[in-house]
């Protein structure tokens, strides 16, 4: 056998589900998000991806939020320059922790139900059920999903963004000794609209990446148990690694030094 | 048969991959008939009937619904093609997220657009037709039985009032008694609405009981098509094989081979 022909199957495969991701991604946007809109159905899915979402994104934001306060001290005071623990806090909250790491927990928890009802409609034609009821399955299940996920994620990091702050001045008062005042001021006066809305918009996107895996995996699982087990687990791989790659790459376009 | 059939397919053929499924079926069936397609597991039953309905997309040949193309419909076309079918699918596939009255009414308020109160009316109705009582409305497909799933399912096929109806293995999975309690459903609400049917089964006591014609598909091809009297003189030899359940014969189970 060629020793070469692994590889190229390999890249051939690659290249299906490209292709395949593809496809389904322009029949999403096109189908999924013209009329007939279901408005029924994003409000659910409102409350199942963003409202059931807070806890998680609440308690992983104050953790961080009092982590990165005691891991800043740490470095700045080796310079002498503990002051800047609240606006630091406040930087990496807002333009990059709160985001990320938002995305990837509701990834974990949204993606993978998302990819493991669909992937159960699918395997118990479900889905083939509902088209020969005259109602298209991009429009009834995945632009409601993706809809409300896009609209759910900056909302759950505008709050994650707060509690994550929150942490900080926890831990910089309690521990830190950190003015309370002191630490809010500095926090109010160096935080710019730029940081929070640069977040918002890496939200924004991440939670278009979450829904659209779920909705693909979902869509295309087969073989009973196992294969929505499968489209589970890729369902959440593949959004965590899309929501890294995209954040690297939006923080590359929207970084700009003034 | 001077009158056009209302089903038609002529030469329809459908890989999977380098698998092919469909090899070349002709079938024709006249209005207001029901033709019951038997054959073996993995035969290319289920394949047939999704190509008609366009949720699997053919690779060769021809396949007219009353007279008009029903290949590659795409938008308010395919929405109107789609109308005129009911289908009961093999394992129910009712929604599990909604009760039961909302999965018979689905096509009316989702496809329709009927409103909620008259299309709650008519599942009730129809629900009655598949004797269940109007309380069973409002539980959910996983409170139920396999039977009760089926005649839910029914209704929810007859619901619209379809022209034409696919039944896919519709007492697979029941006891003999169940079994005939839904033939005699199918028979009933088949002959009320007056609509045309194709099923695929293998159980030869539905398909005595349900059927007009009979025909018989093998390794994708149909190979005797008949009167459902006429099937016990069939004189061919697959047919003789397949309803008296023999081991040997013609038809050779690929068990060892990979």
């Amino acid at each position: 056998m060629n020793p070469l022909a692994p590889i190229g199957a390999a890249v051939f495969a690659l290249l299906a589900e490209v292709g395949r991701l593809a496809y389904f991604t322009r029949d999403a946007l096109v189908q999924g998000l013209t009329p007939r809109i279901y408005a029924g159905q994003i409000l659910r899915q409102l409350f199942r991806i963003g409202y059931s979402s807070l806890p998680v994104v609440g308690l992983t934001a104050f953790f961080t939020g009092g982590a990165l306060a005691l891991q800043i001290y740490l470095g700045s005071s080796r310079f002498n320059a503990e002051s800047l623990v609240a606006s630091i806090v406040a930087l990496g909250i807002t333009r990059e922790l709160g985001p990320v790491l938002a995305g990837l927990m509701v990834a974990g928890r949204v993606g993978a139900s998302i990819a493991a009802e669909l992937g159960t409609m699918k395997v118990t034609e479900q889905i083939d059920a509902l088209v020969t009821l005259s109602t298209n399955p991009f429009k009834y299940l995945v632009g409601p999903r993706l809809i409300a996920a896009v609209i759910s994620l900056p909302l759950l990091v505008a709050v994650g963004d707060t509690i994550g702050i929150f942490g900080g001045y926890f831990v910089g008062t309690r521990s830190l000794d950190f003015n309370a005042y002191a630490y809010l001021k500095n926090t109010a006066d160096f935080l710019k609209l730029d940081d929070v809305t640069s977040g918002l918009i890496k939200a924004a996107v991440f939670g278009f990446i979450i829904a659209l895996m779920g909705c693909y995996h979902g869509f295309n699982s087969r073989g009973g148990a196992q294969g929505v087990g499968r489209a589970t687990t890729n369902a959440v791989v593949s959004a965590a690694i899309l929501i890294l790659a995209a954040n690297f790459l939006l923080t590359s376009l929207l970084f700009k030094v003034e | 048969m001077s009158v056009s059939p209302h089903i038609l397919l002529q030469n329809v053929t459908k890989s999977f991959g380098p698998k092919p499924v469909l090899n070349g079926v002709d079938l024709a069936v006249p209005k207001g008939r029901s033709l019951v397609v038997i054959g073996g597991s993995g035969t290319g039953k289920s394949v047939l009937i999704k190509c008609i309905l366009g949720l699997l997309r053919p690779d060769g040949g021809v396949i007219e619904v009353a007279g008009e193309n029903a290949v590659g419909l795409k938008g308010e076309e395919r929405d109107r093609f789609l109308a005129r079918f009911g289908m009961l699918f093999q394992g129910a596939a009712l929604f599990d997220s909604l009760p039961v009255w909302e999965n018979v009414a689905f096509g009316l308020m989702q496809g329709r657009r009927m409103d909620r109160a008259k299309a709650r009316d008519i599942a009730v109705a129809k629900l009655g037709q598949v004797g269940l009582a109007a309380d069973v409305g409002r539980l959910y497909p996983a409170e139920l039985s396999g039977g009760m799933q089926k005649r839910v399912a029914l209704a929810r096929a007859i619901a619209a009032d379809p022209e034409i109806i696919f039944f896919d293995e519709p007492t697979t999975g029941l006891d003999p008694i169940m079994a005939d309690v839904i033939n005699n459903l199918i028979v009933d609400c088949v002959k009320r609405l007056g609509a045309t049917a194709i099923s695929i089964t293998h159980d030869m006591a539905s398909a005595r009981k349900i059927a007009d014609d009979i025909a018989m598909i093998h390794k994708g091809r149909i190979i005797w098509q008949g009167a459902a009297a006429a099937v016990d003189h069939s004189g061919n030899a697959y047919v003789e094989q397949f309803i008296h359940g023999r081991a040997e014969g013609p038809i050779q189970m690929d068990v060892l081979k990979a």
